[in-house]
């Protein structure tokens, strides 16, 4: 026990006097969330968007209209709430009931209910549903804190530890009593520690300034934010469990990351993407990291919503463990 | 009756004093046949020897001899094609990683901790460490100790990597090329700690290429070069194994030509040498002969004469 608590305090002092890997640490989430924001400060995208239930029949009105687009929900909670977020403009029910619902507070639901008015073949009955809007600012903010501990995790972990092995360090702690499993864990925690709090300060800085949402439980998405983390910093002890060469680490740690920043719904949703591209995003840990943290943002789920999300991430952060372990080797021959 | 307990406590008592005479003189370590071959290179084949406790071992040889891999084999660090190792007679020993202290050649330190962090962080590995104060007095690190460890010039950081040999207080000490690329003062002062540290009665095994701090630090030495054993022994008795002579030194400009093949001297420099069994004899007859003798110098054997003669290529060539 001395042995990881001394490893995980040494570790920790080290992290926080790296001055560069500590201001790029608070920084860039920051940058990023800021470029964002002004990026997408302006006036939202001209299209209007329909939801169609149970259905996907568009009805004639909107049949022609090039600049509406309508979107196919066999889920009729899930089409609600996009209604409340803003995510659609409207929902119209397309088994001929002429039920349609709208939230109050969209202008653009205001344009569309006047188009729906001059179809005079339907009997339109409209339903409210109100609810705060969702902007892409909102729906990314989980996306970028899952980025900014998905790279500080591989790099963080994967390329200290190849440094150590190739400088010696890791020679020097195999002649004492320390086990590879100390010094992994003590490695795994001190990152997951410092990440907790580097994202929480950006998460609290981001919010001060962009009022973002949150509707769920913040122990909850702590909770997701350290099994994500766990799951990601294992997957980084991986690639380092053997390599002293630091470019071919950052190769392969490069390997994993981008496909994950690109497919693991950080910046765009796959909801129209290819099917196998979406399968090929649930084998990554920050797939569930970022869609479990949206969901309790963004849905304000509970546990049980997001629990699929939390058991695959423990499922491959103890494969991840177990095989980084296997693997593991102080030096190469 | 009585007489047959007094003999049997007498014996007793025998027996208990050998013991104890037995376990000081057992070797500490015993290797025998050491071999290891990595895909390209046999670095080490067949090496064999024992340790006693308590004494400076040194292992001497060139650069690529196999000094590094045997101590490294030793150390646990590396695996040994075969051959085997006992610590203390046991094979595979657990006690070995917190009975040993090892200073590698070339170790980095943690870079943004101080020398008292990396002090206590070592500590930490040991149920039972030497205290800080002790060893920073020991090893001379008071000056630096709160200065980062990646900032130390050479001769203060390898004072810190003793320390950390010494932290948990080791019955045997690996040092490993401990003062290459120290000037001659930090090597001195390193030689210094080494021998406070004998005097303590620790086992310490030292590999060298420098002839003159095996001389120095050594009890016993096993020379090596190319994987093997080539000789074996005290530093005295090997040179009086191997020596019946000594060098008489002198300018090649004090010396006549036609001299040089009489007296079969050999070329060191502007230095001619020549091997005399007998001081007196020889130097008389260069006053007779009237070589100017203003660039005499009379040395006895080195170790690196000896290797010399063993390998016919210089220790550190």
């Amino acid at each position: 026990m001395n042995q990881l608590l001394g490893l995980f305090v040494a570790r920790s002092k080290e992290y926080y006097r790296d001055r560069g890997s500590l201001i790029w640490s608070f920084v860039m989430p920051p940058l990023i969330i800021a470029a964002i924001a002004m990026a997408f400060s302006g006036q939202e995208a001209p299209l209007l968007k329909v939801g169609l239930y149970p259905n996907a029949e568009t009805p004639s009105v909107f049949a022609d209209a090039s600049y509406i687009q309508t979107v196919h929900f066999s889920d009729l909670d899930k089409a609600n709430t996009k209604v409340r977020h803003h995510q659609i403009d409207l929902l119209v029910f397309t088994d001929n009931s002429g039920h349609y619902l709208f939230n109050p507070e969209s202008q653009k639901a205001a344009i569309l209910q006047k188009l729906l008015v001059q179809d005079s073949s339907t009997s339109w009955q409209s339903q409210a549903l109100s609810g705060r809007q969702v902007r892409y600012i909102d729906w990314v903010i989980p996306g970028v804190l899952g980025m900014n501990l998905m790279f500080s995790g591989l790099f963080g972990v994967g390329f200290v530890i190849v440094r150590y092995r190739k400088n010696g360090v890791l020679k020097r702690l195999q002649a004492t009593p320390v086990s590879p499993i100390a010094f992994l864990s003590a490695q795994l925690l001190s990152r997951l520690l410092i990440m907790l709090m580097v994202s929480t300060t950006v998460y609290l800085a981001c919010d001060f300034f962009l009022d973002f949402l949150m509707l769920g439980s913040y122990i909850d998405l702590l909770l997701v934010a350290v099994t994500g983390n766990l799951c990601i910093v294992s997957l980084g002890l991986v690639v380092a469990s053997r390599l002293a060469n630091e470019e071919l680490a950052n190769g392969l740690l490069n390997l994993f990351a981008f496909p994950m920043m690109l497919l693991s719904e950080v910046w765009f949703s796959l909801d129209g993407a290819p099917e196998w591209m979406a399968t090929a995003s649930q084998f990554f840990p920050l797939t569930h990291m970022v869609q479990a943290a949206r969901k309790i943002m963004v849905e304000g789920a509970g546990l049980a919503e997001v629990s699929h999300h939390l058991f695959m991430m423990l499922i491959m952060g103890a494969i991840f463990l177990s095989v980084a372990a296997y693997l593991f080797k102080w030096r190469t021959d | 009756m009585r007489f047959i307990v007094i003999i049997l406590i007498c014996s007793n008592d025998t027996l208990t004093v050998n013991s104890i005479i037995k376990s000081y003189m057992k070797p500490i370590l015993e290797v025998s046949n050491l071999v290891k071959h990595f895909p390209k290179v046999k670095a080490v084949n067949g090496i064999s020897f024992s340790i006693p406790t308590g004494i400076c071992f040194g292992l001497l040889g060139p650069n690529g001899a196999g000094k590094t891999t045997t101590i490294e084999m030793i150390e646990g660090i590396t695996k040994p094609t075969s051959g085997e190792i006992l610590y203390k007679g046991i094979a595979n020993n657990p006690a070995f990683k917190l009975e040993a202290g090892i200073q590698f050649q070339s170790t980095a330190l943690m870079d943004f901790l101080t020398v008292k962090e990396v002090l206590k962080l070592f500590g930490s590995f040991y149920s039972n460490p030497q205290p800080l104060a002790e060893l920073v007095k020991q090893c001379f690190l008071e000056e630096f100790l709160n200065q980062p460890a990646a900032k130390l010039s050479g001769g203060q950081k390898q004072r810190v990597l003793l320390a950390l040999a010494l932290i948990n207080d080791p019955d045997i000490i690996f040092l490993d090329e401990p003062t290459t690329g120290l000037d001659p003062h930090s090597r001195r002062n390193f030689w210094h700690l080494i021998e406070t540290i004998k005097q303590k009665g620790k086992t310490i095994i030292l590999t060298t290429h420098y002839m003159d701090e095996a001389e120095q630090l050594c009890d016993q030495l096993l020379i090596v070069d190319h994987g093997q054993v080539i000789a074996q022994g005290s530093p005295s008795k090997l040179l009086q194994e191997h020596f019946d002579h000594v060098f008489i030194c002198l300018d090649e400009a004090d010396i006549a030509p036609e001299l040089h093949d009489k007296y079969k001297f050999t070329k060191h420099g502007n230095q001619l040498v020549h091997q005399s069994l007998s001081v007196e004899k020889t130097l008389q007859e260069f006053i007779q002969l009237g070589v100017s003798l203003n660039s005499l110098q009379v040395r006895n054997p080195t170790l690196d004469d000896l290797f010399l003669q063993l390998t016919g290529h210089k220790l550190r060539e």
